[in-house]
C-alpha cells in the first residue's frame, strides 16, 4: 500500500477509535483520559495492534498538545488573580506542596530510584489536574460551594508552582554534572523570572499584538506565537510546556476569552493525541508489574489530598461536609503527571513511565469518581453539624436517643 | 432593609455573589468571564453546599433581571397607596377617543381643576416619572394620578369627556 493512504487510514482509524471511546465515557460519566492511554497502550510497541505509520504525527502531535494545553489553562488565568492568591493562600499552597509531593519522593527513594526520579516523582504526587477538577464541579453543579474557592485557590497555586518546577527539572535532566546542573537552573529560573515578569506587568501589549478582527489570523497568531515561546523556552530548558502557560497568563481580557473559545477544539484533539502517545511510548508489557506499587502510591495520595481539602476548607470557614468535599475534589491528577513522565523518559529509570502511566490511569479515573463517592458521607457530616447547631450540647436534650428522622433538620422541628 | 451580598472571587472561573434571604435561604449567582450566569440555590441543611444551580445563557439572564425588576414600580405605587391614609393612587388609561391625546400635561391643568396630580406616566414597557408641564400624551398612557378620592375620580371623568 501506498504510504500515505497507509497513514490516513491508520491514523483516521485511530481518531475514529478514540471517538467511541470518548463517547463511552461520557455515557457512564468517566473522563475519557484514562481510555485513551489505554488504547496508546493498545496501538503501541507490544500491543494489541501496533501501528506503524502514524508514529511520527503522534509524537509531534503530543508536543503540540502539552502546549496547547497549557496555553488555554494559562489563559483562564488573570495576572492579578495570580498575585492576589500566592499573598493569601501561600501557607495553604506549600502544605498541599509538600503533603502531596513528599510521598512520591519517598515512594522513588524506597524503590532506590536515585534524587532526580525522587524529584520527579515529588511532581507526579503533588500537582492536581485543574482541567479535571474544573469540569468536575462544574458537571456537579458545585461551582457555588462555599468550599469551591478554597479548591480553585490551591488549584492556582499549585498551576504556579509548577511553572517554577518544572524548569528545575528540565535543567537537572539535561545537565551532566552537579556544576553544569547548578548553572543551567539558574539560567532556567533567571529566564522564567524575565518571562514571568513579562507575563504580569506587559500582558496588555502581548495581548495588543495578537489581536486581530478575523478569526482566523487570530488562531494563527496565537499558536504561531505559542510555538515560538514554547519552542525557546525549551531551548533555554524552561521546558515547553511552562512556556505556553506563561504566554496564556499574557493574554488577558476578552481577547483572552475569545481565544479560549476558538482553541477549545484544537486542544481537545491534540490533548487526546498527548494522551494517546504516551500509551503509545509505554510498552504494556512492563505494566503490570508496577500496578501493585502504583495502587499503594494511589491510595497515599488520595489520603493526602483529602487532608489538604479538608484544612484548606477549613481555613476558609466551611463546615465539615464542604472540608470533606473539598479534600475529594483534589483527588484529580493526570496531565502534570504525565508531562513529567514524558520529560523523564526511559532513560533514568526504564520502570518510571509504567509506574507513572499506572498511577495515571488509577487516579484519572478515581479523580472524578471521588467527589461522588464521598457525599453519603459529607451528608452525614452535614446532618450532624446541623443537630449540633440546633441542640447545644449543653441542653439535656443533646442526650436524647431517640433517632431523628433522616432529611428532616432538626431546626425545623423545634420552630 | 439592606441586604448584604458577599463578593467571592473564583480563580479562573469568574466571581459569586451571594448572600441570605429574610427567609434564611441563601442564594447566589456565579458570574462567568465568559458571560454565563448560574444562579445557585444553597442547601437549606448544608448552608456550604448548592442544592440546585441554573445555567443561564447571557441572553437568559438579562430576561430574569428584567422580570425580577419590572413589576417594582407597580408594587411602589401599591405600597404608597398602603401608607398614606385618606390619599388614593389609581393608574388611568387614555383612551383612543380621549381628548388629552396629544395635549400635554400642561395644557390640561389637571391639577388645577381636580387637586390631583400626575405624578407618573407609563408607556409600553417605559415609566415616565415626574412627568413635567410640557409632556405630551398618547393614546394608550396610563396616568398614575395621586389625590384625594374625589380628585382622582375627577381625573378619571376629565380624561373621558375633557
Amino acid at each position: 500500500m501506498n504510504p500515505t493512504a497507509r497513514l490516513l487510514l491508520e491514523l483516521g482509524a485511530v481518531l475514529l477509535g478514540l471517538g467511541a471511546v470518548g463517547r463511552f465515557a461520557g455515557r457512564i460519566g468517566l473522563s475519557p483520559i484514562p481510555l485513551y492511554l489505554l488504547a496508546g497502550l493498545a496501538f503501541g510497541t507490544g500491543g494489541l495492534l501496533p501501528l506503524e505509520a502514524p508514529a511520527s504525527f503522534f509524537a509531534t502531535g503530543s508536543e503540540v498538545g502539552v502546549v496547547l494545553l497549557l496555553l488555554v489553562l494559562g489563559l483562564e488565568y488573570t495576572a492579578d488573580e495570580l498575585i492576589t492568591n500566592v499573598r493569601r493562600q501561600a501557607s495553604v499552597g506549600m502544605l498541599d506542596l509538600l503533603l502531596n509531593g513528599l510521598p512520591g519522593a519517598a515512594f522513588a527513594v524506597v524503590l532506590g530510584w536515585g534524587p532526580l526520579a525522587a524529584l520527579a516523582m515529588f511532581g507526579v504526587t503533588a500537582i492536581s489536574s485543574s482541567g479535571i477538577i474544573s469540569k468536575v464541579l462544574t458537571d456537579l453543579g458545585r461551582l457555588g460551594n462555599r468550599e469551591t474557592p478554597a479548591v480553585l485557590s490551591v488549584l492556582v497555586i499549585e498551576d504556579l508552582a509548577m511553572a517554577v518546577y518544572l524548569p528545575v527539572l528540565t535543567a537537572l535532566i539535561a545537565a551532566s554534572s552537579t556544576a553544569s546542573a547548578v548553572y543551567s537552573v539558574l539560567v532556567a529560573l533567571g529566564t522564567l523570572a524575565v518571562v514571568l515578569i513579562i507575563a504580569l506587568r506587559y500582558g496588555d501589549v502581548v495581548t495588543r499584538f495578537v489581536g486581530a478582527r478575523s478569526d482566523e489570523v487570530l488562531l494563527l497568531r496565537v499558536l504561531g506565537l505559542a510555538l515560538v515561546v514554547a519552542g525557546a523556552a525549551e531551548a533555554a530548558h524552561v521546558s515547553a510546556a511552562v512556556g505556553a502557560f506563561l504566554l496564556g497568563i499574557a493574554l488577558s481580557g476578552e481577547v483572552a476569552e475569545h481565544i479560549r473559545g476558538l482553541l477549545g477544539p484544537l486542544r481537545d484533539i491534540f490533548a487526546a493525541v498527548f494522551f494517546v502517545f504516551f500509551g503509545l511510548s509505554t510498552d504494556p508489557a512492563s505494566l503490570p508489574s508496577e500496578l501493585l506499587p502504583a495502587a499503594v502510591l494511589a491510595i497515599v495520595s488520595v489520603a493526602t489530598k483529602l487532608i489538604t481539602g479538608w484544612v484548606a476548607g477549613r481555613r476558609t470557614g466551611v463546615g465539615p461536609a464542604g472540608r470533606l468535599r473539598a479534600g475529594a475534589a483534589l483527588v484529580a491528577r493526570r496531565e502534570f503527571s504525565i508531562i513529567i513522565a514524558g520529560l523523564v523518559g526511559a532513560s533514568v529509570i526504564p520502570a518510571f513511565a509504567p509506574t507513572v502511566a499506572g498511577y495515571v490511569l488509577m487516579m484519572a479515573v478515581l479523580g472524578p469518581l471521588a467527589p461522588r463517592l464521598v457525599d453519603p458521607l459529607a451528608r452525614r457530616l452535614a446532618r450532624q453539624a446541623a443537630a449540633r447547631r440546633a441542640d447545644p450540647p449543653a441542653k439535656k436534650r443533646s442526650h436524647d436517643p431517640r433517632p431523628r428522622p433522616s432529611g428532616e433538620p432538626s431546626d425545623r422541628e423545634m420552630s | 432593609m439592606e441586604v448584604e451580598v458577599e463578593e467571592t472571587r473564583l480563580p479562573g472561573i469568574g466571581l459569586r455573589h451571594d448572600f441570605v434571604t429574610a427567609q434564611g435561604r441563601r442564594i447566589g449567582v456565579i458570574s462567568q468571564r465568559n458571560g454565563v450566569r448560574h444562579v445557585v440555590l444553597y442547601d437549606e441543611e448544608d448552608s456550604d453546599a448548592c442544592a440546585a444551580t441554573v445555567e443561564l445563557t447571557l441572553e437568559e439572564s438579562e430576561v430574569v433581571a428584567e422580570l425580577l425588576g419590572a413589576p417594582r414600580i407597580t408594587e411602589r405605587f401599591a405600597r404608597l397607596r398602603e401608607q398614606v391614609e385618606g390619599l388614593a393612587t389609581e393608574g388611568l388609561p387614555i383612551a383612543p377617543g380621549s381628548p388629552f391625546v396629544n395635549a400635554t400635561l400642561g395644557n390640561t391643568a389637571i391639577r388645577t381643576r381636580t387637586g390631583a396630580s400626575v405624578v407618573a406616566v407609563l408607556r409600553g414597557d417605559e415609566a415616565f416619572a415626574s412627568p413635567t408641564p410640557d409632556f405630551r400624551f398618547r393614546a394608550g398612557d396610563r396616568l398614575i394620578v395621586v389625590g384625594t378620592k374625589d380628585g382622582v375620580s375627577a381625573v378619571r371623568a376629565l380624561l373621558a369627556s375633557g
